[in-house]
């Protein structure tokens, strides 16, 4: 009897997953902004108690769909069900209520908050906040403990490092009450180990019941933590799959449209003279802590060196010294076995007249001007040129149509010159920077974060441009802290370390053996160590 | 007369001349606060003067004076609120074309109405001003040496209006870190997209907050012609709303060193009067003039970096607009 009531159980709790409802069930969703159908019809189904994947390039419309479900905006049409119930969610309020959470990409926080505070914004309960506080403090110090999310209750957020700030916003959600947790692109701001901390919390979360929605255009990451995915090419849902039943491979396509190379093609380096050299350069920041800390390296002609590291090891520093943009402390940079004055008169219009190009690693604030139109900023930095120049004015016309050129050249998309730079894609952006800087044909290339924030397909395209510009001889130096990217490009990777250069690795390093020295594990002896 | 009978003058003027830079450098932190930047406070203050000056003349009251005055000044920080939240337009320019709007029509009105070359009347009648109040016991304790003249002096004998600014200080403190209101109006002014995702309307909260402001400057403008002067003349706020905002930066925004700003600066105006004039040691004599733009040099000085970096509100200047 005893066994056959067990089985009864068995039954129903079968019959409870078969039966239970999705946690989110869209229909026929569709939205546009103006012209733009930024959703065409869309349906996707969240089973309760699953991390759901939602994956596609940028401009695919997976914010758009997730800011409907988070009543930041208003479907033209289609139906939601959350729980198996219709439901209409007009603010962030109603979703709110209905158990919705979202972290965004941007963090939603109040910066000069402390946790405490940001936390309780929106939540408060009475007028009052004096007793409030104190029930907000237990409440958060319980979901702290449940969820295993210690974060400093007092701390001022803008104090907190990045990977905190977003256990903030998840921790914020969960005291609204959240059963569906959004989150928005969650590791584009964190470390490759703050992303993994980030995934086992989601896990976490998942094993106690709550459902996830995680958007993201980074296949791997799909590939790590999600049991479903669903994938958006230009604002229509193409496909749903599990995701132990698909691969990177597939889901690239799918992104795509296209069977998409994710591992780009190169030949041997040629290596030549050496073009750019870097001697025991020191560079502080702003604050006067010592970022770069006694660095030497050269750069030969026809080989890319990669710069591995996690954020802040010192690399943006450096480039930024090498590329003439800030002061260093000590050392020297040869450009063609000429000083450039890196600790003096470093002119960057200079150094791009002596070859050096310079992709800088943040397009937004140093690479472009986003009011400007395109073919503006195609030229900036060297519109100074003769070649760009009709006595004292700027030559509009010919300006144009070098212009279109790179456009039809780096195939940026839509090829329209006079379009203002804000409104094309990040990727299409980080083309115009790249345009800009590969056609005037520079001897050394110094390349920043190439590929942050832009899509699978200008990957591609992207990493093929500065292979090409290695074999046509040319110096590369690459920073980026996506070490796939290092260790698919570069001829020679060196790691950065606390403002040191830890190691150098050929391409054919293991990933452990770099994030081992990336951590600071193991390295060579440094002067110090040896004395 | 004595050194410390001179002191205790020379600080009861500061407390008569920084209550309308107290008024308004506090309506200045409701609305920046709130992330909307209000170059406006002037004009707010120059017209609720006026409105004040003007009812208070009419109807032979003060308090209905005080109460024109604010629906005045908030008409005004609502048509401000329109153009900067609703329409999203600059903030400056607002505030710069309400200073004008203020300076001009105060000064069409009073002509058309009262025929005084701008003027409004006298305030004569009973009970048509704030009058000083005598705190209790102000004339038994006044010959008790040093704390005497203190109480009676400085403290006692002010109208109503002073001691209301002076509560409104621990008020506006209490209402930014104590209430929920304040808590979500330095939200909005930071990061108002984080106002906006916990599903508070940003729109309705920055209106509060301009009215908050709109009320504030109508108290400074009823206090500037219906308490310290006794009517409207024009042009009569002379920049008080410039330098309450000077005050405004100078105290970084936080309301107690609010209170202490704006003592600074009518001290500086009350020393300026106070010594205009004055043959130091038979050496030398200090034009006027110079002791007259001591505090707006001192503004100068103050704000070119002397006191370090004041971080304004995150969000200031910038109307909110919901990302895709």
């Amino acid at each position: 009897m005893l066994g056959f009531g067990n089985f009864e159980a068995w039954i129903s709790a079968i019959d409870g997953t078969r039966m239970a409802p999705n946690a989110i069930e869209l229909t026929g969703i569709n939205k546009s902004f103006g012209p733009v159908r930024a959703n065409k019809d869309i349906n996707l189904a969240v089973h309760k108690g699953t991390i759901h994947g939602i994956i596609g390039e940028n401009g695919a419309g997976k914010s758009t769909l997730m800011s409907i479900l988070y009543g930041f905006y208003q479907a033209d049409s289609g139906q939601i069900e959350v729980d198996g119930k219709p439901v209409t969610i007009n603010t962030p309020n109603d979703a709110i209520a209905m158990g919705i959470g979202m972290v965004h990409q941007h963090f939603m926080l109040v910066e000069n908050f402390t946790v405490l505070e940001n936390v309780m914004l929106g939540a408060e309960g009475a007028q009052l906040i004096s007793g409030s506080i104190a029930k907000a403090r237990s409440e958060l110090k319980h979901l702290e403990e449940e969820y295993a999310l210690e974060v400093d209750t007092e701390a001022v957020i803008e104090e907190l490092p990045v990977g905190l700030q977003q256990r903030v916003e998840i921790l914020k959600a969960l005291y609204r009450g959240a059963e569906i947790l959004i989150l928005d692109e969650p590791t584009g701001v964190l470390t490759p180990a703050e992303a993994d901390h980030l995934f086992r919390i989601l896990k976490q979360l998942k094993d106690q019941g709550k459902t996830i929605v995680l958007i993201t255009h980074k296949l791997r990451e799909i590939m790590a933590v999600t049991d479903n995915v669903s994938v958006m090419r230009q604002g229509e849902m193409v496909a749903t799959r599990k995701t132990s039943e698909t691969s990177v491979e597939e889901l690239a396509e799918l992104m795509v449209g296209r069977h998409v190379l994710l591992r780009v093609e190169k030949g041997e380096a040629k290596p030549g003279d050496v073009k750019l050299a870097v001697e025991n350069l020191t560079v502080k920041d702003s604050r006067g802590v010592v970022m770069v800390d006694n660095v030497s390296f050269e750069v030969r002609a026809g080989e890319i060196v990669g710069i591995a590291g996690v954020a802040g090891n010192g690399q943006s520093q450096m480039i930024e010294a090498i590329a003439g943009i800030r002061r260093a402390e000590t050392g020297r940079v040869l450009l063609d076995g000429e000083p450039i004055g890196v600790t003096g008169d470093a002119d960057p219009a200079l150094l791009r007249k002596r070859g050096m190009a310079h992709v800088p690693e943040d397009r937004h604030h140093m690479g472009l001007v986003l009011q400007f139109e395109e073919n503006e900023n195609s030229i900036l930095g060297y519109h100074a040129d003769v070649e760009y120049l009709n006595g004292p004015m700027l030559d509009i016309e010919g300006i144009r149509s070098d212009a279109r050129d790179k456009i039809e050249k780096y195939d940026i998309r839509p090829p329209n010159c006079r379009l203002k730079t804000a409104n094309f894609s990040g990727g299409n952006q980080q083309k115009i920077v790249l345009a800009r800087e590969m056609e005037q044909d520079p001897a050394v290339l110094i390349v920043g974060q190439p590929t942050r924030g832009v899509d699978v397909g200008a990957i591609e395209f992207i990493h093929k441009r500065i292979i090409e510009m290695r074999d046509a001889g040319k110096a590369v130096l690459l920073v980026s802290v996506e070490l796939d990217e290092i260790r698919s490009l570069a001829d020679r990777i060196l790691v950065m370390f606390a403002g040191r250069v830890v190691g150098e690795r050929g391409p054919d390093a293991t990933e452990g053996e770099l994030g081992l020295l990336m951590a600071g594990v193991e390295g060579e002896p440094t002067k110090e160590a040896a004395e | 007369m004595g050194t410390f009978e001179t002191l205790i003058l020379i600080l009861d003027s500061t407390v008569r001349l920084a209550i309308p830079l107290m008024f308004a450098a506090l309506a200045g932190l409701y609305s920046e606060r709130a992330g909307i930047f209000d170059i406006g406070l002037e004009g707010k203050m120059l017209a609720a003067a006026f409105a004040g000056a003007a009812a208070a003349a009419v109807y032979g009251s003060a308090w209905i004076g005080l109460f024109f005055a604010i629906i005045i000044s908030v008409a005004l920080a609502l048509v401000h609120g329109f153009a900067s939240i609703t329409h999203r337009g600059n903030q400056i320019v607002s505030g710069v074309a309400i200073n004008f709007i203020a300076a001009g029509t105060t000064i069409i009105l009073g002509q058309a109405w009262f025929r005084q070359g701008g003027r409004t009347p006298a305030l004569s009648a009973e009970g048509s001003r704030f009058t000083a109040i005598e705190l209790p016991f102000a004339e038994a304790v006044a010959d008790v040496p040093l704390l005497g003249p203190i109480y009676s002096e400085l403290i006692s004998g002010h109208s109503i209006l002073v001691y209301l600014a002076f509560a409104a200080v621990p008020f506006t403190w209490w209402v930014l870190f104590r209430t929920r209101f304040g808590l979500r109006l330095r939200a909005v002014g930071e990061n108002p997209g984080a106002v906006d995702t916990a599903g508070i309307s940003v729109t309705w909260l920055r209106y509060r907050a301009v009215i908050c402001c709109g009320i504030l400057c109508g108290f400074a403008g009823a206090y500037l012609a219906v308490a310290q002067n006794a009517g409207f003349v024009k042009d009569m706020t002379a920049g008080k709303g410039f330098i309450a905002l000077a005050a405004l930066i100078f105290a970084k925004w936080k309301p107690v060193n609010v209170l202490l700003a704006c003592l600074l600066f009518g001290f500086l105006d009350a020393v300026a009067i106070r010594f205009a004039g004055i043959n130091f040691f038979g050496l030398f004599e200090v034009p006027p003039q110079f002791m007259q733009s001591l505090p707006y040099i001192l503004t100068v000085v103050l704000l070119a970096g002397f006191i370090g970096k004041a971080i304004p509100p995150k969000a200031g200047g910038q109307p909110y607009v919901k990302e895709r």
